[in-house]
């Protein structure tokens, strides 16, 4: 613990104080996230409403809160699932190796080379927008490129004798998988998780903001700078509150990533979030 | 050489090939079909079967991929569903000239000023310049492009007013009507993209700076400027191309978030219409030409990357 340097406790801090608000937000937001009142419509932030409120009437701050929730629960389960299952799939793959290994890669190659936002829109064009689809879409956006990247980190385990030996002892291919070459390759996937979910995070919101994302009147933060951006210089509380909860999200998101990869020794500095 | 280019050249038209087939197959897995989703409320089933017979969707599926791709290929891109007198081809072509403007001044002022901040940064690593400049790489990739954009807006749109905070000009303007309105989300792109090449030069000078030819070299007494310039940035520049092809690549999904925020005729907000309007037809033209520009990056960043890194040439594949 005393080796953590100050900024990894600040991007600590900022994810638990997220995560705490997330998750007590029946009990602290003083009102109702979709409670409509015209007649308190755009205040500005005051004792009564401390984020303001929009053009609805709505209050922004219990607004916020709740969409964390959203938020939170979207990225972290799309997370989760693109990186157990994109590590599941690349070690399963390095170890099989041959034919197996070349098709499947060709495939994940092919949804690689689409760029993740037009692969979401032409998702969204399908199935209509909505939480589960927009989780569907988050996981295949994202599943490819971590298969790619324990695919990578199993195949330097592969050759190596304890492996081998493995195989030798006439385990099955899940057993080894399971047993010798998935622990090994745990350090990886948690680092690559806490990126992944930064990105998630980032494109949900960008999703919502173009309309796509979670149906209004659902507060999520991508929504409400959508809705609020109109109001620009009548009303700035209406977009600088979600924006500050998405960017404190994120740099708490990155810099625990940092965190954990300069925990385990990982180069972390890989490119753009594609 | 010449030999690692052609494979690398059949290898992107062959992943062209099968970007094209999930695209079209990802329209295909619509529940019910595109006559229902046309017709809506009107699907009396004789109009279900006039419809399809229209749209030769009666034909199996592996036809009318090879007919559709073949039409692509050729030229005939089809017309618009929302809008069925406007064919798709010319409203790409003007859409993405606007959007090519706005990655071209995003993209060559971008990369130096990444690549000068990061150098910088990797030089007086740990010291003030370092800690400044990895806070703003931090801020920038923190904020998602709405944000940032929105934030300019907000500033030199609004409150300051020297910029044009939305698009006023038609679509089919020159460039010259067009250029102040680049200006905001050429800024945003270049914001972003910053935040990551950043980052990633940072650590390769870093890296480069610790080998034991720069310090035999700074041993020997040559002056720091110039073991800078002649070992530190030549070594440390080739694995960025790979991020800076990467980051160019993404920008074609970053414009339609920004496109958007300032209602910039480009084929981003052309995209997010034709998918607010289920408009099938335009959301696979636009997701082929996004792809087909991605694969085409990649693969001269892959040709570059042989031609700078001899090494490479000796593997198979």
């Amino acid at each position: 613990m005393k080796q953590l340097s100050f900024v990894s406790w600040v991007g600590i801090g900022l994810l638990v104080i997220h995560v705490v608000m997330a998750l007590a937000a029946p009990w602290i937001a003083p009102y109702s996230p979709t409670a409509i009142d015209a007649t308190q419509a755009m205040q500005p932030p005051s004792l009564l409403h401390w984020g303001g409120t929009d053009r609805f009437g709505r209050d922004i701050f219990s607004r916020v809160i709740y969409g964390g929730q959203i938020a939170l629960v979207i990225s972290l389960t799309s997370a989760a699932v693109a990186v157990i299952g994109g590590g599941l799939i690349g070690v399963y793959v390095a170890y099989i190796g041959g034919i197996v290994d070349d098709v499947i890669m060709r495939c994940i190659d092919a949804l690689i080379s689409i760029p993740s936002v037009l692969l979401l829109l032409v998702i969204v064009t399908t199935f209509g927008a909505g939480n589960g689809v927009m989780i569907a879409a988050m996981v295949l956006s994202y599943l490819p490129s971590v298969v790619r990247v324990m695919r990578a980190t199993a195949l330097e385990y592969i050759p190596r004798d304890f492996i081998y030996a493995a195989r030798m002892r006439g385990e099955q291919t899940i057993d080894v998988v399971w047993n010798e070459l998935w622990p090994n390759i745990l350090d990886v996937l948690f680092v690559e998780f806490a990126m992944n979910a930064s990105w998630i995070v980032l494109a949900v919101s960008g999703l919502s903001f173009l309309g796509f994302g979670v149906n209004p009147p659902t507060p999520d933060w991508g929504l409400m700078v959508n809705e609020n951006r109109a109001m620009l210089l009548l009303a700035p509380w209406g977009i600088l509150y979600p924006m500050g909860a998405v960017a404190t999200l994120v740099i708490g998101l990155n810099l625990v990533s940092d965190t954990i990869a300069h925990a385990f020794g990982i180069d972390r500095s890989r490119g753009m979030p594609i | 050489m010449v030999w690692y280019t052609l494979r690398r050249c059949i290898g992107a038209l062959i992943t062209l090939f099968f970007v094209a087939a999930v695209i079209f197959a990802g329209t295909e897995l619509l529940p019910g079909d595109v006559a229902t989703a046309l017709l809506g409320r009107d699907a009396t089933p004789k109009r279900l079967a006039q419809v399809r017979a229209q749209l030769h969707l009666d034909r199996p599926v592996g036809e009318r991929y090879w007919e559709w791709f073949r039409g692509f290929v050729v030229g005939e891109w089809g017309y618009s569903l929302a809008r069925p007198t406007q064919a798709i081809a010319p409203l790409l072509g003007e859409r993405l000239w606007n959007t090519l403007w706005l990655a071209l001044i995003a993209a060559s002022v971008g990369i130096p000023v990444s690549i000068l901040l990061g150098v910088v940064a990797g030089i007086h690593r740990n010291h003030v310049p370092d800690v400044v400049i990895s806070v703003i790489s931090l801020v920038g990739m923190s904020l998602p492009e709405f944000v940032i954009g929105s934030l300019l807006m907000l500033v030199f749109g609004v409150m300051w007013a020297i910029l044009p905070a939305i698009t006023i000009a038609p679509p089919n303007a020159s460039f010259g009507q067009l250029w102040p309105s680049m200006i905001l989300p050429a800024t945003t792109l270049i914001i972003v993209m910053v935040a990551y090449i950043l980052r990633m030069v940072r650590s390769s000078v870093i890296e480069v700076l610790q080998s034991e030819y720069v310090q035999m070299a700074y041993l020997k007494g040559m002056p720091l400027p110039q073991v800078i310039w002649r070992y530190a940035i030549p070594t440390a520049l080739l694995p960025s191309i790979n991020a800076i092809a990467l980051t160019v690549a993404w920008l074609i999904g970053g414009v339609v978030v920004v496109e958007t925020v300032f209602n910039y005729p480009g084929i981003g907000r052309l995209m997010t219409a034709a998918v607010g309007d289920r408009d099938l037809p335009l959301v696979q033209a636009v997701g082929i030409v996004g792809a087909a520009f991605y694969i085409g990056v990649n693969l001269c960043a892959d040709i570059a990357t042989l031609w700078l890194t001899p090494r490479l040439r000796t593997q198979y594949w």
